[in-house]
């Protein structure tokens, strides 16, 4: 009897795995195995709606727990697994997991999807109480529940959770500032045009904003935290602290298996690992840019979880196909709707398009003159038409793009430039080679 | 447990699923949720990706209203085939008024 597929996560990608092989007619066991006590819930609103106490634990939850018995989707939650070990006789690819409980996992076939964790600030006092981190749930209700009492908040990280949460904790009138390391906001993923002006919109709710400002430690009275210092002397009063400095994809179980990573299990357009029986999917891998297949990129949003899942399951049933996804990401932060579609890296030029003082304004990203990505705040048709334009492999002429009061999708071009597969975009792989990553 | 309201959705090869809804949930958090399948709903409900899309029914195209601001330049760019009663399911709360509400999933979402 087959032992069918395990899938080891049980999040975003782990579930897209395990309801993708249904929809493609799979129909041996499938056991999605996390090690979080909650069924699978999005964690996107954990910044955003949760802290603002609209949305709740069963809000967030991607199914109903009926869902899984009528899929015949074995969930087990609660359970981390240790350690899997192939077995030398069964099928290529089958082998067996093991979890703390010490239960046994018998699969014949394998998908990682085991996401990516904080990463912690290693400085003096980081371990004061008052000082949080926002990736799961947990993490979010702790969080929530402080931010009611806090005065002094303080947000370490100018990225997209970092923003989010300071959002959120202005709007209940906490004290905030935002300590980022480097010159401008969001630097990873928005271009310059975009960073200053959110610097600017922050500052204009209230946020202090300081750029260029390293963390050197926290100070505390009895356990908690009471302070962060700055290393050019300075000192902030906290109460609450939100460390937001980026992810770090886990791959302890993908090591042991000796799958080859590279700040993340490295899969091909295909989401096979270096063992082409494993499949991996989400924001523990690095891929090939997912329009250009050119070099090598991580991408931690949703839309990008969703797609090589969906792609991974796919393959583990044999069936291997050429899908170009578009990335798209939102950040939400209070009223600023940003919209993010296509990735920028390596753009050498950009239109803006409407006014940032409005408050609504784009900015287009190109490549000799090809369409890269957009970056859309509170104009979400700008969004949208470049989503579709790059999904088509169409152009909008950057000479006309400028013009807000035309409709970008009157300027969608199909018959000019194609930017897709064979045709590279970068052909200088440098651009692409540091694992670009566009969420925080 | 909230107030209960039907919502029935109609996909494209005609099936129909007839799921309890709670009151203040979406539309397309319902259909989710019971793995109703044709609503992706990629983000969520944050009216970002248009993977939500939904025609309603004639006859409560008039008690949901009309798409807002935001929802209406989705509809007008990512969506496959837009209607009149086109909606956006993620921006539909379900009320007691909507009881029965009677929905149909297109064949393809972006
Ligand atoms: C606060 C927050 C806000 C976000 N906002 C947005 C947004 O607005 N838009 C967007 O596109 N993206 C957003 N993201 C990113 C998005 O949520 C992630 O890209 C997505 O969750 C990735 O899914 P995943 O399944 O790859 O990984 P994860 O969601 O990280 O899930 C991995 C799961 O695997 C489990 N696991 C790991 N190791 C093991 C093991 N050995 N055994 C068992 N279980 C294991 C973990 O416990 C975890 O539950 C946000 C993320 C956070 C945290
Ligand atoms: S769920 Fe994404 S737009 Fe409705």
């Amino acid at each position: 009897m087959s032992k069918g597929t395990l899938i080891v996560g049980g999040s975003q990608a782990g579930l897209q795995v395990a309801v993708s092989l249904r929809q493609l007619g799979d129909t041996s066991p499938i056991v999605l195995v996390g090690e979080e006590e909650h069924p699978p819930y999005q964690r996107p609103p954990l910044s955003k709606e949760f802290l603002a106490g609209e949305a709740e634990l069963d809000s967030l939850a991607f199914r109903t727990p009926d869902f899984y018995a009528e899929s015949g989707i074995d969930l087990v939650c609660g359970e981390r697994v240790c350690e899997v070990s192939r077995s030398p006789s069964g099928p290529p690819g089958s082998g067996v997991a093991t979890t703390t409980s010490g239960r046994e996992l018998p699969f014949d076939r394998l998908a990682l999807t085991v996401g990516a964790g904080a990463r912690r600030l290693p400085v003096p006092g980081a371990d004061l109480g008052g000082i949080c981190y926002l990736r799961a749930y947990n993490d979010a209700a702790d969080l929530r529940t402080r931010l009611a009492t806090a005065t002094n908040v303080v947000v370490v990280g100018g990225g997209f959770i970092g923003l989010e949460v300071a959002s959120a904790a202005r709007a209940l009138g906490r004290s905030v500032t935002v300590v980022e390391a480097a010159e401008r906001l969001m630097a990873r993923s928005v271009g310059p045009v975009v960073s200053e002006f959110y610097r600017q919109a922050h500052a204009r709710r209230g946020v202090d904003v300081r750029l260029s400002s390293a963390v050197s430690g926290f100070r505390g009275e009895r356990g908690r935290v009471t302070g962060v210092e700055l290393s050019d002397g300075t000192s902030l009063p906290a109460d609450l602290v939100l460390i937001g400095v980026g992810v770090l994809p886990r791959t302890e179980l993908p090591e042991q298996l000796g799958l080859v990573c590279d700040q993340g299990i490295v899969v091909d357009a295909h989401a096979r690992t270096s063992d082409p029986s494993i499949v991996a999917a989400g924001d523990c891998t690095v891929q090939p840019h997912p329009i250009t297949g050119e070099g090598r990129v991580r991408i931690e949003s949703v839309q990008n979880a969703v797609a090589q899942a969906k792609v991974a399951a796919a393959t583990l049933l044999g069936r291997l196909g050429n899908v170009i996804s578009v990335p798209w990401f939102w950040s939400y932060q209070g009223d600023l709707r940003l919209q993010i579609a296509g990735l920028a890296t390596g753009h050498d030029s950009q239109v803006v398009r409407g006014d940032p003082d409005d408050e609504q304004f784009s900015v287009l990203y190109y490549r000799d003159d090809r369409l890269l990505a957009i970056d859309a705040v509170n104009r979400p048709a700008d969004y949208m038409a470049v989503r579709k334009a790059l999904g088509q492999r169409a152009t909008i002429p950057p000479d006309l793009a400028g013009d807000p009061a035309l409709p970008l999708k009157s300027l969608v071009n199909a018959a000019g430039t194609v930017n897709g597969i064979g045709e590279p975009l970068v052909r200088d792989k440098r651009f692409w080679s540091n694992g670009h990553t566009i969420a925080t | 447990m909230g107030t209960l309201s039907k919502v029935i959705y109609i996909d494209s090869a005609g099936r129909e699923y007839a799921v309890d809804a709670t009151v203040g949930d979406t539309v397309m958090a319902t259909a989710v949720k019971h793995g109703v399948p044709g609503i992706v709903a990629e983000c969520g409900g944050n009216c970002s990706c248009a993977t939500c899309h939904v025609w309603v029914s004639a006859e409560f195209a008039p008690v949901v209203g009309p798409p807002n601001d935001m929802e209406e330049d989705l509809l007008d760019m990512g969506v496959s085939e837009r209607r009149s009663t086109s909606r956006l399911s993620c921006q539909i709360r379900v009320t007691e008024a909507l009881d029965g509400l009677t929905v149909e999933i297109p064949p393809e979402q972006p």
